[in-house]
């Protein structure tokens, strides 16, 4: 395991364009601490954004989870290209003839997807300790441990979001198309499905049939948190809107992302494995 | 004597194409192996699926007599398909690295099999700024790097200017000479003829023949005769009883046979039936003649 994971290195490294966007991935997440530095001071009206209970725990857990989400497409443009590059460097068939198994190659990329992910979730959780041991309101052990399982679903979105971000590597075999597949299947998701079946069974069969597919479901782990921000709901109820919604982690939609990952490993493999190259 | 790969009625087909028919042959050590035949005859495609990066139709093949899986077989062979592909961004050295890891084979010898190709002074540079002849050096290099059994060439020299042939050519014979088996698929004869003790020549995916060189055909070889009076030496070689065609040319007879017969037994027939020669030469077919003869003559 650890030989596939210093072969990924090898090639991801010494690669000037992964080894910046990667940077630059890891320097956004920290530049999330920046939030923190807003203030507006426009003679009366004073406003700090650290001190509206935003980097409140454990309220942080879920906003910045929610963040920190959005840019994992700088990751998935490496892990796409990292793929189709193989392809069009026909190092892939190099590396099988040098006696590297198909199973070993998607291993070696799957890992490279775990490692990626792990690292992305406690980097995201050191930066959010930080920003709310300096915030928070209330710093008690037992709060700043409480609904941690944002963390859990940051790691299982992103695992599930590279994982297909893998598949389509192998499937279009070329980054920039990849990853054009990658936006007009979200198209196809959000517009396509969703009022197709909206259209054919009404609204709610539509709201569940949405659930289980991919990229929905990914989004659909980590709820967006900016309406459960206390400011925003006094705001709301002020002009007669009340807000509610289940804003928690369920299980199932930790299941249905990770049968996703499955499906998604395993039709690369396949894919690998009956083409000829 | 120790089987290296084994093939047996592999067959491939893409789509309505049959690329490879029914294909059987053994490589064992030891030997300089050559597999001739014209593009498309399906040479590249047998070493894809031996190589594991095609997927056959029918058939099988086994490594090393069966004992290991292709994947770990392939650790203990060196092979080189039509074009050096590498990471472009990497140098060398790093490539080379990167191959050590995949085959689980320590990196003492990368510096070693560098010198080997004449490559050591750029260890550092880029694939990316290399030449050609410099990509195919280096992955020659790359497949020597675990002292491999048996070492696999596809068109080594395709695209080379003839220094770089040259090159290529003195590099396997070095490897040819420390007893390494190879197998060179070419379509470049001479190639073959300057570095292999046994050919398998396809055609159109079919195996025509596989064995030594030297028994190629059944041939006799043939003589090439000149007189002062052709017109009688002609006539009295047609009712030779070994000979078979007699082609004349230039003022040149060129008698094919079809028997085993001496070139001093001939001069002094001849002599002796009142035919003075003033060029006699008795050849066998160069491989190129050997060749051209059998893909023609079983053509439908």
């Amino acid at each position: 395991m650890l030989r596939l994971l210093q072969i990924e290195f090898i090639k991801l490294w010494n690669n000037n364009a992964s080894k910046v966007l990667i940077l630059a991935y890891f320097a956004l997440i920290l530049c999330m601490a920046l939030i923190a530095a807003i203030k507006f001071d426009i003679g009366p009206i004073q406003f700090h954004v650290a001190e509206q209970g935003i980097f409140n725990f454990p309220y942080i857990w879920h906003l910045n989870t929610w963040i920190a989400g959005g840019l994992k497409l700088f990751l998935a443009i490496i892990i796409v290209s990292m793929m189709a590059n193989e392809y069009s460097n026909k190092t892939l068939k190099q590396n099988l003839i040098d006696g590297l198994s198909k199973k070993e190659f998607i291993a070696s990329k799957f890992l490279t997807v775990l490692v990626f992910s792990v690292f992305s979730t406690i980097f995201v959780f050191v930066v959010s300790l930080v920003l709310g041991l300096l915030y928070s309101d209330y710093t008690e052990i037992s709060i700043v441990l409480s609904d941690l399982e944002y963390l859990l679903a940051y790691l299982v979105k992103l695992i599930g979001f590279f994982s297909f971000c893998l598949f389509l590597g192998i499937l279009v075999k070329r980054s920039a198309f990849a990853l054009g597949f990658l936006i007009l299947w979200f198209a196809m998701e959000n517009l396509g499905i969703r009022f197709l079946v909206w259209w054919l069974a009404g609204k709610e069969a539509s709201v569940s049939v949405m659930k289980f597919l991919p990229l929905e479901s990914m989004s659909n782990l980590i709820k967006e948190p900016v309406t459960r921000f206390k400011a925003v709901q006094s705001m709301a109820q002020q002009v007669g809107e009340e807000f509610t919604k289940d804003y928690a982690v369920h299980f199932y939609e930790l299941l249905v992302v990770g049968c996703w990952t499955g499906i998604f490993v395993y039709l690369s493999y396949v894919l690998l494995k009956i083409r000829d190259l | 004597m120790e089987t290296i790969l084994s093939v047996n009625k592999l067959t491939k087909k893409f789509g309505y194409l049959t690329a490879v028919k029914d294909l059987s042959f053994n490589i064992e050590k030891g030997n300089v192996y050559g597999i001739l035949g014209p593009n498309g005859s399906g040479k590249s495609t047998t070493l894809g699926i031996v190589l594991n990066v095609v997927n056959s139709s029918g058939g099988e093949f086994s490594w090393f007599g069966g004992t290991l899986s292709t994947h770990k077989a392939l650790k203990k062979v060196g092979a080189i398909i039509e074009r050096p592909n590498f990471y472009p961004y990497l140098t060398a050295i790093e490539n080379l690295k990167l191959v050590c890891k995949i085959k689980e084979v320590s990196e003492d010898k990368i510096e070693e099999k560098l010198e080997l190709v004449g490559l050591l002074d750029r260890k550092n540079s880029k694939f990316r700024t290399f030449s050609l002849g410099m990509k195919q050096r280096l992955a020659i290099a790359s497949a020597l790097l675990n002292d491999p059994s048996i070492l696999i060439l596809d068109e080594p020299t395709n695209g080379l200017d003839p220094q770089g042939i040259h090159q290529i050519r003195e590099i396997i014979k070095k490897i040819a000479g420390q007893g390494t088996t190879i197998l060179l698929a070419s379509h470049l004869l001479d190639e073959v003829e300057k570095v292999c003790s046994h050919v398998i020549i396809l055609r159109q995916g079919e195996k025509l023949y596989s064995g030594p060189v030297d028994g190629m055909l059944r041939s006799h070889g043939f003589f090439e005769l000149k007189s002062a009076d052709n017109k009688n030496l002609v006539s009295y070689l047609g009712q030779h009883a070994s000979f078979g065609s007699i082609k004349q040319e230039n003022g040149l007879v060129t008698a094919f046979l079809k028997e085993e017969l001496e070139a001093p037994t001939l001069n002094q027939d001849l002599f002796n039936n009142g035919i003075i020669l003033s060029h006699l030469v008795k050849r066998k077919e160069s491989l190129e003649e050997q060749f051209l003869s059998l893909t023609n003559h079983t053509n439908h």
